[in-house]
């Protein structure tokens, strides 16, 4: 700070400050992740899946790059070069089985993160945009990743992506040609592989770019917390130290189950038929696409209507940007919402199901369970939100954070 | 600033919005949004099927070998078409549909050239989700309409590749065929 004269610095610190009042970016940096920013004193562990994505989107962005040095994005040669990544090319495994269980992680890290918005009512005024971009964060990493599973043109690979581009057959008048743009053909094919590598390369960095709106988004209101009601100042601590470290640590826990799964179960997740180089000509007898995609899956095999199908799966996700409307409650956080607190658990068995559902041949009990859970899904989104908000009693909100521990 | 412009709506002769400042705003914008506009389109339109890919959309096969109760399968644009010598049982239960009933109303008719009534031609790819249909061997299951099965979401074809059971919106397609002789055929 000022008070100390140039003679007393140290020559880093006249570099450093020399540097800084060129490009302010240490200033910067610590008004966003440091210790100008400031955050609700009482964030429990939930609040550390956001960090914890943004860290897994570094681990594909790394991983990515090194994987793309040796990965040849042609029909013949494609299944061989990941292959020999796997055999041949030094940790080759290692990226790869880092890369393939990173999509899983970063999913997993980002549905608990989006629950956890669910839960506390992160989504409500003034978070509304925050929320959007976190929706439109969503899809681009969906199609980040079925875009990725395309890549090592196995049989999973190539029906995931044929069936995949043909839901926008759907669409009426526009349908079919809407495909052939996709595919740069007639079927999926080398034009696919080629333009599918080419955006799956592009649509990480597109992720970054919507990071910094999500983050932007986020510091004008500050984040919320699990009493959902507003942080007075002196109900807020720094961001570093107190948060850097909690979240360093969380990343830590996080880390250790993602290593446990790539070192001793890197199969786990996913699908032994794509280990199978693509064939155009025959389909396997069971398509199911990875676990990320099973609820949204489910729904759509729900419904016996190809258009009606396809409609309810996109909007089971788009439905998330109305949320904050749907929601007629103005009390952000479920601890004092005596019946959406149930309903929510409700709601997270019902994913389960569904995720259950899209695993499975689609016929008997699974189709019947996976038709009550998707229509539980839109019940619980489009008619439970807004009534519950009207009818429900809510408990008496806290006077303050610090009011909640002290009870004074 | 004493060296910048004036504001716009300070400066100019005629009333708002009608200076000759505006003109050239709205000229520069135009311009821009119709420049943009032809610059999209190719860019989009590198996206469709290349020169190349529309050159392999041709074939032709010879069915001289088929015999009734047989099918083969031939690969036409990247996908697989079916070709199938129906028998006389086979034939009759196709024609004998009332088309009122069915999803995609079809005479078997108009799915077959006169004249060659016994082979049906259609693309091996279900009209739901794009799998591909089980029924071309022997072994397959065929479903209960004795045409074809969709393992993916059951959809169920009958022996004129018509739609009768499961998702699927539509018959299976009829590609564009002609008989060059009675025992060659060309697609495309
Ligand atoms: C949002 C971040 C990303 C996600 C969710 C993601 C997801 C995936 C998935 C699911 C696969 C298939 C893994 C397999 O079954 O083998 C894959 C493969 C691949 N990805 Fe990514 N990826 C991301 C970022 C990147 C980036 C930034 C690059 C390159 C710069 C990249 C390059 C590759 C390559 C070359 C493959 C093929 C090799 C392989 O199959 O292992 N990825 N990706
Ligand atoms: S793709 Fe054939 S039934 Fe769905």
């Amino acid at each position: 700070m000022a008070t100390a004269s140039t003679a007393q610095k140290s020559t880093w610190r006249k570099i450093y400050e020399w540097h800084e009042s060129r490009l302010p970016i240490v200033t910067y940096l610590d008004h966003v992740v440091g210790t100008k920013y400031p955050a609700p004193r009482n964030l429990n562990y939930f609040w550390n899946f956001g960090f914890i994505a943004g860290f897994m989107l570094l681990v594909m962005i790394l991983t990515g790059v090194f994987l793309a040095m040796n990965y040849t994005p042609h029909v013949t040669l494609a299944f061989d070069s990941v292959e020999r990544i796997m055999r041949d090319v030094n940790y080759g495994w290692l990226m790869r089985y880092l890369h393939m269980n990173g999509a899983s992680f970063f999913f997993i890290a980002v549905y608990i993160h989006i629950f956890r918005g669910l839960y506390y009512g992160s989504y409500k005024a003034p978070r509304e945009v925050l929320w959007w971009i976190g929706v439109l964060l969503l899809l681009a990493m969906m199609a980040t990743a079925f875009m990725g599973y395309v890549l090592p043109w196995g049989q999973m690979s190539f029906w995931g992506a044929t069936v995949i581009t043909n839901l926008f057959s759907a669409l009426p008048v526009v349908g079919k040609s809407i495909v052939t743009l996709l595919w740069g053909g007639f079927s999926v094919d080398n034009p696919t592989l080629n333009r599918f590598f080419a955006l799956h390369f592009l649509l990480p960095f597109v992720i970054v770019g919507l990071i910094v709106l999500h983050i932007w988004a986020l510091h004008l209101p500050g984040s919320n917390n699990p009493l959902g009601i507003e942080a007075t100042p002196a109900d807020k601590v720094p961001f570093h130290p107190y948060y850097t470290i909690k979240d360093t640590f969380g990343v830590g826990a996080f880390l250790l189950v993602y290593f446990a799964v790539v070192f001793w179960a890197p199969n786990m997740l996913g699908d032994a038929d794509n280990y199978i180089p693509a064939n155009p000509l025959v389909t396997p007898a069971h398509i199911v696409p990875e676990w990320y995609f099973l609820p949204f899956y489910a729904i759509l095999r729900a419904i016996p209507n190809k258009l009606i199908g396809v409609l309810a799966m996109f909007g089971s996700i788009l439905v998330l940007f109305v949320l904050p409307w749907l929601d007629t409650s103005r009390i952000r956080s479920a601890t004092f919402r005596p019946v959406y607190r149930v309903l929510f658990w409700v709601f997270v068995a019902d994913c389960a199901l569904l995720t259950w559902c899209g695993a499975q041949l689609p016929e008997g009990l699974p189709l019947v369970l996976g038709r009550v859970g998707a229509a539980w899904y839109f019940f619980h989104m489009l008619i439970l939100m807004p009534v519950v908000g009207w009818l429900e009693t809510p408990k008496p909100l806290p006077a303050s954070i610090s009011q909640s521990v002290t009870g004074g | 600033m004493a060296n910048t412009a004036p504001a716009h709506s300070m400066h100019g002769d005629g009333a708002d919005g009608d200076t000759r400042r505006d003109f050239l705003l709205h000229m520069t914008i135009a311009t821009g949004v119709v420049g943009t506009a032809m610059m999209v389109w190719p860019l989009v339109d590198s996206m469709n099927p290349a020169a190349d890919t529309l050159s392999l959309s041709t074939i032709e096969f010879s069915i001289a070998g088929l015999k009734e109760g047989q099918d083969i399968t031939v690969v036409w644009r990247g996908k697989p078409v079916f070709v199938r010598y129906r028998t006389p049982e086979e034939l009759k239960s196709a024609q004998d549909v009332d088309v009122k009933d069915l999803r995609d109303p079809q005479t078997d008719a108009s799915r077959v050239k006169k004249g060659h009534d016994a082979i049906l031609i259609v693309v091996g790819v279900c009209t739901h989700l794009g799998c591909i249909p089980l029924g071309q061997k022997a072994t397959d299951p065929r479903g209960e309409f004795g045409g074809w099965f969709c393992p993916c979401h059951g959809s169920q074809y009958d022996a004129s590749g018509r739609i009768r059971k499961g998702p699927a919106p539509a018959n299976l397609e009829v590609p564009p065929y002609t008989f060059v002789n009675d025992t060659t055929v060309r697609i495309g």
